[in-house]
């Protein structure tokens, strides 16, 4: 059972936004019941069929880690969550569609998660100033996620729908919105299903498949390939 | 002519305490939200405003700014309006918010509101019966019975932050109290942490696996619906879901020691930062106020007993029995009036503005720690629900350390109230809370080191 391989996604947001309520979303399939604040970190496996339909497919093991806490918590409980951003191959970014501040706490959020990454000697280099070039050389895939679209009226939609793409396209990384409480928004053959199919497959691939220096054909990447030094600090 | 002028110099100075109140909500408590009803920050800032306002007009009282008459009027218009925020208004805005955010009672939220409010009313009022507050002497609606029974509240809250004030105080600036924590127990720590994560993980991996081979091979996996399927689940069961019970019934159990070690781990990075700073100079200088403090506190505890014990309350206020003092022990001849009022007029000054930022940043911690996106609104209105409580019986207390000649103002504008009981149920309250914040300390510290111990 344990004998398939492994990934870890990040699943980072502001307090409140409904990172649970995704996770359960996507590892159980259910909507969860009676959410309540997540103290450190909680984490929920879902299996992933890697390149599923063609001769190739092989089934990984996602976890998904949901930290929480906010942006602004004290020194003492961003030391701890570091401990959690280690190895880490992929960052969802979930954010409040009805809460402008939540989106701009994301770049925080990531600074606070790729520093820890990029800075192996474990101090925490945040400053607070959103930089677009660390994310040019960002070899983790990003994927941002925005909840509560039901809470969003008809009107206003639009509008909404232009500043996540915006985001979205600063993160350099997909973006997906819905509603954490339906379960068709993440139906299978959706266009959110088969971005976050995407999306996986795309973490599995850069875990697994770049190392060996296989070219994947045909597989639209935005940023450049083999920059950086990968990083594996992963412990089994 | 005179009021105009005076007038207008109050009406400036609400503007500006106006304007600080809102700059406060806005870079302060609300900074990682965001503002929707704007109504919640007026009422706040407003709130803060006439606050300030009272206790400028006591410090206008001792340097004799502006007419006395103008100063009069304008106490008791302030008056007027504070109990009218703290009465009326903030508690009909904080069932408002209270009932919007349930969705069921959404269409009617006037008449809940409405319905809340005069509960509210009711069980302020009979607040009222137990205290021997006031003489019977009042109707019903009069300020007198307002001030009163927010007086209550007011000064049950203040010794109650005194009380825990002084005892936390010491405990944080002294390092005597610090454990000492190495690097190397944090490691130890976060190991664990990880090492607990990573069972979850397993666990959960072997669940999702059978969930999918159940899910393969048909086996749907429901949880007993209705009353026929609880009855079938006695008998037959499922070899795999009795499985998955089980080991859900383990995850659980190691969630919830990873998040014991996630909060034990934050303590002690909590701990280390400490230490490191009372090695620097400040951290020095913050150390040796703490014994100070100390002796402060206790002294503090020392003279409420006695006050309770012996059934009295002060009745001159320290400026005028330090002025006694120096001129009667020390021979030191001084003109008494002027100095009087300096004197006084800092250190109300000092009282004043310490107990605003404490409070101020006293409320923000509070804030942060129990505040989610949806209830901010309602939290934002109680805090300033409990800041105006809190100035209006700070007015109330500050009157015995002012001289004779300038409580008068103050007792004419409050009216008849039982001032000596506030002072009474004041040190009864700080030194209950002093006291059971001293045991709560005691055990908190004691339980910890145990804890870390543990191989």
């Amino acid at each position: 059972m344990a004998s398939l391989d492994r990934v870890k996604v990040l699943v980072l947001g502001d307090s409140g936004v409904g990172k649970s309520s995704l996770v359960h979303l996507l590892c159980q399939n259910q909507v969860l019941g009676n959410p309540s604040w997540t103290v450190g970190c909680s984490v929920d496996v879902r299996l992933h069929d890697y390149k599923e339909g063609t001769p190739e497919e092989k089934t990984y093991y996602i976890e998904l880690w949901d930290v929480g806490g906010s942006v602004g918590s004290a020194s003492s409980v961003k030391s701890t969550r570091a401990v959690f951003y280690n190895s880490v191959n992929g960052i969802i970014l979930v954010h409040d569609l009805t809460n402008k501040k939540s989106s701009q706490n994301l770049y925080r959020w990531s600074l606070e998660a790729l520093n820890r990454d990029l800075v192996p000697t474990g101090v925490l280099v945040t400053n607070g100033d959103y930089d677009r070039e660390q994310f040019a050389d960002n070899q983790i895939p990003l994927l941002v996620i925005g909840t509560k679209l039901d809470q969003i009226h008809e009107t206003k939609r639009h509008e909404v729908l232009t500043r996540t793409a915006f985001l979205a396209e600063d993160f350099n990384a997909e973006e997906i919105n819905l509603d954490c409480t339906n379960l068709r928004c993440l139906a299978a053959g959706s266009s959110n299903a088969v971005k976050l199919s995407r999306f996986f497959d795309k973490v599995i691939e850069k875990r697994y498949f770049l190392r060996e220096g296989n070219q994947i054909p045909g597989f639209p990447d935005r940023k450049r390939f083999g920059g950086g030094p990968l990083k594996s600090l992963h412990y089994d | 002519m005179s009021f105009l002028i005076d007038s207008s110099i109050m009406i400036t100075s609400q503007i500006l305490f106006f304007g600080f109140g809102w700059l406060f909500f806005m870079r302060q408590l609300f900074k990682d939200y965001e503002v929707r009803q704007y109504v919640v920050q007026v009422i706040f800032s407003v709130t803060f405003a006439f606050s300030c306002t009272m206790f400028e007009l006591i410090i206008f009282e001792i340097l004799k700014v502006l007419n006395s008459s103008s100063r009069y009027f304008h106490w008791k218009m302030n008056l007027c309006v504070i109990l009218l925020i703290l009465v009326f208004m903030v508690p009909f805005y904080i069932g408002y918010f209270i009932v919007s955010n349930i969705r069921l009672l959404h269409k009617q939220r006037l008449l809940f509101s409405c319905l809340l409010w005069l509960t509210f009313m009711y069980f302020f009022w009979k607040l009222g019966d137990p205290f021997p507050i006031l003489s019977p002497k009042h109707g019903i609606l009069s300020i007198e019975q307002l001030i009163s029974r927010v007086g209550v509240i007011g000064v049950t809250l203040m010794a109650l932050l005194s009380g825990f004030g002084a005892v936390n105080c010491p405990y944080t600036y002294m390092s005597y109290f610090l454990r000492n924590v190495t690097d190397a127990d944090i490691l130890a720590l976060e190991r664990r942490l990880l090492q607990t994560m990573d069972m979850i993980i397993s666990k959960k991996k072997r669940m999702a696996m059978t969930r999918r081979t159940m899910f393969q091979k048909g086996e749907v996996h429901n949880k007993p619906s209705g009353f026929w399927g609880m009855i079938k689940s006695v008998t037959t069961s499922i070899p795999g879901s009795e499985n998955l019970t089980l080991i859900q019934q383990e995850v659980d159990a190691l969630e919830e020691l990873s998040r014991q070690l996630f909060l034990e781990t934050a303590d002690l990075y909590a701990t280390k930062e400490r230490i490191e700073y009372s090695k620097t100079f400040k951290g020095k200088y913050f150390n040796f106020l703490g014994y100070f403090f100390s002796i402060y506190c206790v002294w503090k505890i020392f003279m409420a007993t006695i006050n309770i014990v012996f059934d009295r309350v002060g009745k001159t206020d320290p400026v005028t029995r330090g002025i006694e003092i120096t001129v009667n022990y020390l021979g030191i001849q001084f003109d008494v009036k002027f100095w009087s009022q300096h004197i006084s007029f800092i250190l109300v000054g000092i009282i004043i503005v310490t107990s605003i930022r404490g409070l101020l940043i006293t409320l923000t911690k509070f804030f942060y720690a129990i505040s989610s996106s949806k209830s901010s609104n309602v939290i934002v209105l109680l805090l300033a629900q409990i800041m105006g409580m809190y100035f209006v019986s700070s007015v109330l207390l500050i009157r015995m350390s002012m001289p004779l000649e300038y409580r008068t103002i103050i007792t004419e504008v409050l009216g008849e109230l039982q001032f000596n009981f506030y002072h009474r149920w004041f040190d009864v309250i700080f030194l209950v809370s002093a006291l059971s914040s001293i045991l709560f300390l005691y055990l908190a510290h004691k339980q910890a080191p145990e804890k870390h111990m543990a191989p």
